[in-house]
């Protein structure tokens, strides 16, 4: 405790003057159009490649493995936050910080089962979802997929192993979009790096 | 009031990335006849002054260079043995560049697993629960600052036991990590960091840390 007093008291204004390139650093904001079409039109490419939904949606989660691994420690930088103590904290901070700083919008966190480790998020506006239909040849798409995978590559990486589905897609019945995260168990070792078969780096 | 370099190790306890940003230069050079009156060993595959220290050239110096060419460890450039070469007396006399030997990249990469695996035992080592590792390590030469994120890379940056602002300026560059190192698609996680822009903006934060220190802590 006094350490952090002390660190707190050494805390100088220090004015960095570097460029901000995270959206989420600075004031700069891309449009949602952009955003909106960039993900739509890959969607759409993929339902091309693909034949089937199932496919489609797990390329959608891989992706949003590879973004997440990246994502989560932009958002540790940028949000100072403490490690959370319980999966209470844990779905709170995902929903009030996270959400908020990458899509703007805080989903509710309800449904927690008995255990205390499975939970429901409902996003009531869903921004991938802003001017979509979903045809019905792809009725098992789910097209916000990509955030399920970034939850659960986010998560792999502070060493929390999740089970996240999303359950309902907007449009279809209901407006809301729910994704439900079950909180499977904390890894104990440090896993080995993992070789990623993309092209290697540099020399 | 200076940042001498910065460390980053991954998860495994790899270095992933190193920059010297300042090293004192103890670097003497002098013309000696034979018989020489060092007393030189080889230790670590370099010759290193053992006895006699004088003028500057202190126990621990290496021999970096014999008449401006430089030493290549035990062995000169052209593959004869120093020791011997030294201890020839037609050769003298000769201008011999003492100075303290530089870490190699090896060395490093050592250190710095080394340093992870303290790491880890300061954190074991505490008596209550759930501590941090080591944050901070003392000396009456430099100071090293560890930032551990909660994913598991720590950024080590030491640092002149004065300077101030080394917490937030290892937050920076956690930030710059993220921003230069992370964004850019074709960088791997827990590979070496070989990016460019994630140098030149390191390089900018480590001035403006350096110059905001001289304001002194405790604001």
């Amino acid at each position: 405790m006094s350490r952090q007093s002390r660190r707190r008291s050494e805390k100088q204004q220090i004015d960095w003057h570097l460029p901000s390139t995270s959206s989420t650093g600075s004031a700069y904001h891309m449009g949602t159009e952009l955003f909106i079409l960039t993900y739509g039109t890959l969607v759409a490419q993929l339902c091309e490649d693909c034949e089937k939904d199932e496919d489609i949606n797990k390329v959608l989660d891989k992706m949003g493995h590879n973004i997440g691994t990246r994502l989560v420690e932009d958002f540790l930088a940028r949000s100072n936050i403490a490690q959370c103590r319980n999966s209470y904290e844990t779905a709170e901070v995902i929903a009030k910080v996270a959400f908020k700083m990458y899509l703007g919008v805080t989903p509710r966190v309800t449904f927690w089962n008995q255990a205390g480790d499975d939970c429901s998020l409902f996003l009531e506006k869903n921004p991938l979802r802003g001017y979509v239909e979903i045809p019905e040849k792809h009725s098992n798409l789910l097209y916000s997929n990509m955030i399920c995978g970034i939850l659960r590559g986010a998560l792999k990486m502070v060493r929390l192993q999740v089970d996240i589905q999303l359950l309902h897609d907007s449009v279809n019945d209901d407006k809301v979009t729910e994704i439900r995260m079950k909180l499977m168990r904390r890894h104990k070792a440090v896993r080995t790096v993992e070789k990623e078969q993309k092209h290697p780096v540099g020399t | 009031m200076v940042v001498y370099s910065v460390y980053v190790v991954n998860k495994a306890g790899g270095l992933v990335y190193q920059y010297d940003n300042y090293s004192p230069r103890t670097d003497v050079e002098k013309t000696f006849s034979h018989p020489l009156d060092l007393v030189l060993k080889v230790y670590d595959e370099r010759v290193v002054v053992s006895f006699g220290q004088r003028d500057g050239i202190k126990v621990g110096y290496a021999v970096l260079s014999i008449n401006g060419i430089d030493v290549n460890g035990k062995y000169m450039s052209d593959n004869r043995d120093v020791l011997e070469y030294l201890n020839t007396s037609f050769n003298y006399p000769l201008a011999i560049r003492f100075g303290r030997p530089r870490l190699t990249s090896n060395e490093k990469l050592m250190l710095a697993s080394m340093f992870h695996s303290l790491f880890a035992i300061g954190s074991q080592l505490s008596p209550e629960p759930g501590s941090s590792g080591i944050e901070m390590l003392e000396t009456d030469a430099f100071k090293l600052h560890c930032f551990q994120t909660l994913t598991g890379i720590k950024f080590i940056v030491l640092a002149d036991p004065r300077q101030a602002g080394i917490d937030s300026l290892l937050r920076k560059i956690y930030e710059i990590y993220s921003d230069f190192a992370l964004k850019n698609p074709f960088y791997s996680l827990e590979m070496p960091i070989r990016c460019d822009l994630f140098e030149q903006n390191l390089k900018v934060a480590l001035e403006i840390a350096e110059k905001a220190g001289t304001f002194g802590a405790g604001s």
